[in-house]
């Protein structure tokens, strides 16, 4: 078997070293009831080539994002990411690394995370970021959980334009926690009233900018009425470019901002691995609270500067029952992918990055909306914006498939029986061409 | 801890601040090479990308326009590529030699794993285009899953949770649910043996569980009769790793599973260490009720520094309706994907995260487990074992092992060993770094005094395991000789000496500030 | 000065007038290490002998201090809270941790005096 270097003569060696007669005497432990007396039923081991061929055939069944004119958005965006990340991140001293536990021979993992950690404040207009959390949504959860340890209190308002996978995954983090989390009806194109909801027991307010139905909102107001009951307001970013271009939510009053990095360095893969970002002020209490591990500066032996995890009393391996979260392997190399990209980009690309993605959402929107019968629901939009269609939008998306257009996201995928069937939520980026543009406006035209 | 005062600066060089060595104009030291912050060298007007002009579009943000710096520097893509590959240079790595982390399983990344997960029918794939589109991913994780309950001998898999401690959530959520669902609000202790990893206790608390421990026997083992006189109706669950954390096979498991299943309660495992015993035992055919399987251990996708990681968790038939969304099926010739909670056949507990889970880490193990085959897996997990045996019967003479007799794929030692020798487990894997190799898993687990605990994996030649032996052979015996300093001072031929984590604790600088920043701050 | 009492768990206890001084022992600062936080219990929480109230953490564990004797917190040492090496500086004087109000001085009696802690931890 080509990945295992020990051969039949060593083993031999080794069983007569331990003093044993084979390798059946080192399980002896395993109860004989348990012990299988032959392979599993499962094929036999395969050449590089077989297996090739056999994710060949599977992979042929989808459509990919660059065979189609492309979309879809909804928590995932499709960006160009430049070669060089991708080889950066299959150095083997990345990719095969560890957690950097001995800062010794770990300060290339421990840098870029100081770096990543840096990079994500200064987007989010917070103090400090965390080493990455697994996604947007799991950094979202542990953010109402960061908030209601901070507070001591126990309710979340969750607005209900924040996608409805990041509700699902926060309710199910806090259902057992008596954490309640009282999701808002959606309303698409404006906002929900959170101010109304929040009372003396609220810990957080959740809101996404921009929304999963596109719009952009400002949440100062949001903000100001939260911290005047004592709660505090946790910001949701699915896209992380749109802060090229836009005021920051830490500039708007944000406690914790929350994001998912995916769009800058990942790719989309079918959803995961994405990486989390979580950024807050730099409070005492916030940061013993903080989910996830974190790299700080400090200096060896030798007073040169180093880096290592620090804070890590917060974490599982050494509080246990009373860490902060549960949380032990985080997306370190997804958060290296997105350094990377940030650091080729650096400010001025970003801002061209976001612009391109404003630019095409908007000629978009004005392409779609002269298609006679649909009709723009999002004023404000940064890459992505909701459209009304005279009919139900996920049989409009199934049939633009044969068209060569990946249309969108209908928001009754998210939202099942709410009423939203004709609404399909629609995302442009950099990616898309004027031919892309042209022949999604033709095809919905043609099959309204 | 001595490090604290040798932690501070003792000579004040310039280079020094940017990482450098202080013997050297440019603070570099041959191959070794001072690589400053991004933030030191990058500027926010550089740009390695290169983007068509805008058209200057009338914005539509609401008013909301950035008028502030972010402060991000670029680099052009020559200028990053040696930032990166510099740093990188200062990191250990499966690929430069024997990682012998124990609970960590530091095996070979096939190349042909990531090749897979390239392929633009996975790797470019959006986790929302129309089912209809994505057909070929539905059928891998399909496929994935026959093979995870297969050798499980489980119904029932649940692909979502992203990392192992995720996977635990999932399976302890689960096992809420089914109490919820029995109407036994009572049961809300878990038993959780003091070997345990952290992320147990953790995990048990986050489902409004709290935990109780049960002591480990004079074996390294559940003690049995601490374990039976902690059952009671109020008992949720048992938390039991196996192969545990010192490397030993609960030998009583089925024995365990029957008594908490007797009581009431539920077994979760803990499947960090499934690699073990991966097509030579069926977890399933133990008794256990749930048990998440870590893709980036067994089924070697890559630890990339700390993550991703992919926890798929299996269940037993009194589990499964409770298994959260979203899930496939098979459809008729297709695939479907249930992602709500009301279309479910079952009750499920709910929705963990957004989309359907690390499906990159997918293409990877699916790619490992279909090159091994059965037959493979089983050649892998025994090689495991046979190499940590073969690492404690070379070093039992000198170093002193935690527990007698055989063990499954990783030694564990203590440090009695280095008694009287003035050198602690600290130090002696520090030394380790000074000869070449990453050190093992130290000071865990708990239940040892000063412990080391090694795994080789199966990915270790016996030539390279006779190299490392010897290595740790000679350092035992410097160390009971009286070569204290090449140990406490250790290491010498790593990137950096030993860090000072005190000072990083108690002031912590957690982002980049530029120098001015920090001088108007300490004023 | 009254006499210091000791707890097996590495807490010391001071009589001082109408309040009772805690901190922990020189034995159990040295085996901390250094110690990187304090927390502190808020004033006005109520504690019992024997349960929990502050943690004292270094790099690499965290640790509960017990109360020695039921109580009232009157005082904490916020010092500590910027300055947590004093702890290891001074655990015995500038380096306490909280002040109590006794309500039932007679349980000091059941703590063991210096010569009984030394012997205590060997």
């Amino acid at each position: 078997m080509r990945y295992l270097p020990l051969t039949p003569d060593d083993r031999e060696a080794m069983l007569a070293t331990i003093g044993v007669q084979s390798i059946d005497d080192l399980f002896l432990d395993v109860p004989e009831a348990a012990r299988l007396d032959g392979p599993v039923n499962l094929p036999l081991r395969a050449t590089e080539l077989e297996v090739e061929r056999a994710f060949a055939r599977m992979a042929k069944k989808n459509i990919s994002a660059g065979e189609a004119a492309f979309f879809v958005g909804a928590g995932a965006y499709k960006h160009h990411v430049p070669s060089s990340v991708d080889h950066l991140i299959q150095r083997s001293e990345f990719l095969t690394a560890y957690t950097p536990y001995q800062p010794e021979i770990s300060q290339g993992t421990l840098q870029t995370l100081f770096e990543f950690q840096t990079q994500v404040a200064r987007l989010t207009g917070m103090d400090v970021a965390n080493a990455s959390m697994y996604d947007g949504s799991t950094a979202c959860a542990e953010a109402v959980l960061m908030a209601a340890r901070v507070t001591r209190r126990s309710k979340a308002v969750l607005s209900g334009n924040l996608h409805p996978h990041y509700a699902a995954a926060t309710h199910t983090a806090c259902k057992y926690m008596d954490i309640a989390t009282a999701s808002q009806a959606p309303v698409p194109g404006a906002l929900d009233d959170m101010i109304a909801a929040i009372d003396e027991e609220t810990a957080c307010v959740v809101v996404q900018n921009p929304d999963v139905f596109g719009r952009v909102h400002d949440l100062a107001p949001i903000a100001e009425a939260a911290h005047a009951k004592g709660a505090l307001l946790i910001a949701v970013v699915t896209e992380i470019v749109s802060l090229g271009l836009m005021k920051s939510p830490g500039e708007m009053g944000a406690d914790i901002v929350v994001g998912e990095g995916q769009s800058i360095g990942v790719g989309l893969q079918f959803g995961g691995p994405y990486v989390g970002l979580f950024a807050c002020r730099n409070d005492r209490n916030f940061l013993r609270n903080m989910p996830g591990r974190l790299a700080g500066e400090t200096v060896d032996a030798a007073g040169r500067r180093g880096f290592v995890l620090t804070l890590s009393t917060r974490e599982q391996h050494i509080r246990r029952d009373k860490a902060t979260s549960n949380i032990c392997t985080n997306s370190g190399l997804m958060a290296l992918a997105f350094t990377i990209h940030m650091t080729l980009l650096g400010e001025k690309g970003l801002r061209q990055l976001a612009t391109l993605n404003h630019e095409a959402a908007c000629t978009l929107a004005d392409a779609l909306a002269n298609v006679p019968g649909v009709e723009l629901v999002t004023p404000t939009f940064f890459n992505e914006f909701t459209v009304k269609l005279p009919k139900d939008a996920a049989g409009v998306t199934e049939s633009l498939i044969a068209k060569g257009v990946l249309a969108g996201v209908p928001a009754s995928r998210l939202y099942p029986g709410k009423g939203l069937d004709n609404l399909l939520i629609i995302a442009a980026t950099e990616t898309n061409t004027q031919a892309d543009i042209d022949l999604f406006a033709r095809a919905l035209k043609e099959v309204l | 801890m001595a490090m604290n005062t040798q932690g501070r600066p003792s000579r004040p060089v310039s280079n020094i601040e940017q990482g450098g060595y202080a013997d050297t104009f440019s603070g570099s030291r041959g191959l070794d090479q001072a690589e400053p912050l991004i933030f030191e060298r990058g500027r926010t007007d550089i740009t390695g990308v290169d983007f068509p002009k805008a058209k200057g579009t009338k914005a539509r943000l609401g008013g909301l326009e950035r008028t502030d710096e972010i402060g991000l520097p670029g680099l052009t893509e020559p200028e990053a590529m040696r930032h990166y590959v510099r740093l990188s240079r200062k990191n250990y790595a499966i690929d430069l030699g024997l990682y012998p982390l124990g609970s960590c399983t530091m095996k070979h990344n096939p190349r042909l794993n990531e090749k897979m997960a390239r392929l633009a029918g996975f790797g470019d794939i959006h986790p929302l285009q129309p089912q209809s589109t994505v057909q070929g991913a539905f059928e891998l994780m399909g496929e994935l899953a026959h093979w995870l309950m297969t050798l499980t001998n489980t119904p029932c898999v649940a692909m979502s949770p992203k990392a192992g401690a995720h996977g635990e959530l999932c399976g302890m959520m689960a096992i809420r649910a089914a109490l919820d669902a029995r109407g036994q609000s009572g049961r809300r202790r878990v038993l959780v043996p003091e070997s345990a990893h952290g992320t147990n206790p953790a995990t048990a608390v986050q489902c409004g569980f709290y935990c109780d421990e049960i002591p480990a026997g004079p074996d390294g083992r559940v003690d049995m009769d601490a374990f039976k006189a902690k059952l009671g109706d109020d008992v949720a669950a048992i938390m039991l790793t196996n192969p545990n954390t010192c490397g030993l096979f609960e030998r009583d498991i089925v024995e365990i599973a029957r008594l908490i299943h007797e009581a009431g309660g539920y077994f979760y495992c803990d499947g960090a260490n499934f690699n073990a015993i991966v097509g030579r035992v069926r977890p399933g055919d133990l008794g256990i009720d749930a048990m998440h399987i870590n893709l980036h251990k067994t089924f070697s996708t890559p630890h990339g520094g700390g993550g991703p990681g992919a926890g798929p968790t299996v269940f037993s038939e009194a589990l499964a309706p409770f298994a959260p969304v979203p899930y496939v099926v098979k459809d008729g010739e297709g695939w479907r994907m249930v992602e709500q909670e009301d279309e479910a056949e079952g009750e499920p507990f709910g929705r963990m995260v957004a989309f359907h889970g690390q499906m990159g880490m997918f293409t990877r193990a699916l790619s490992y487990m279909m090159s091994h085959g059965a037959d493979g897996l089983k050649q892998a997990a025994e090689d495991a074992v046979l190499n940590a045996n073969y690492i404690l019967a070379r070093l039992k003479h000198i170093m002193t092992p935690a527990f007698d007799g055989t063990c499954m794929h990783e030694a564990l030692f203590d440090d009695r060993f280095l008694k009287d020798t003035g050198v602690t487990t600290l130090d002696f894997a520090k030394a380790m770094i000074d000869e070449g190799y990453h050190p093992m898993t130290m000071y865990f687990p708990l239940v040892v005094h000063g412990a080391m605990l090694i795994e080789p994996t199966e990915t270790e030649s016996k030539s390279g395991l006779d190299r490392f032996c010897d290595t740790l052979e000679s350092l035992a015996k410097a160390a009971k000789d009286g070569d204290t300093v090449r140990f406490t001072s250790a290491p010498v031929h790593a990137p950096t000496k030993r860090l000072d984590e005190t000072r990083a604790a108690r002031n912590p600088v957690l982002v980049w500030t530029p120098p001015a920043e920090t001088l108007e701050a300490a004023e | 000065m009254s006499q210091t009492r000791y707890t097996k768990d590495h807490e010391w206890i001071r009589l001082e007038g109408d309040t009772a001084i805690v901190g922990i022992t020189h034995f159990a600062a040295e085996q901390l290490g250094d110690v990187v936080f304090v927390e502190l219990p808020e004033i006005g929480k109520t504690v019992t002998k024997g349960g929990e109230m502050a943690v004292v953490e270094s790099v690499k564990a965290a640790s509960e201090v017990y109360a020695p004797v039921n109580g009232e917190v009157v005082e904490v040492n916020s010092e500590l809270e910027s300055a947590p090496q004093t702890v290891n500086e001074a655990p015995d004087g500038a380096g306490w941790f909280v002040k109590l109000k006794l309500s039932d001085a007679s349980q000091l009696d059941a703590l063991m005096d210096e010569a009984a802690y030394k012997a205590h931890i060997g």
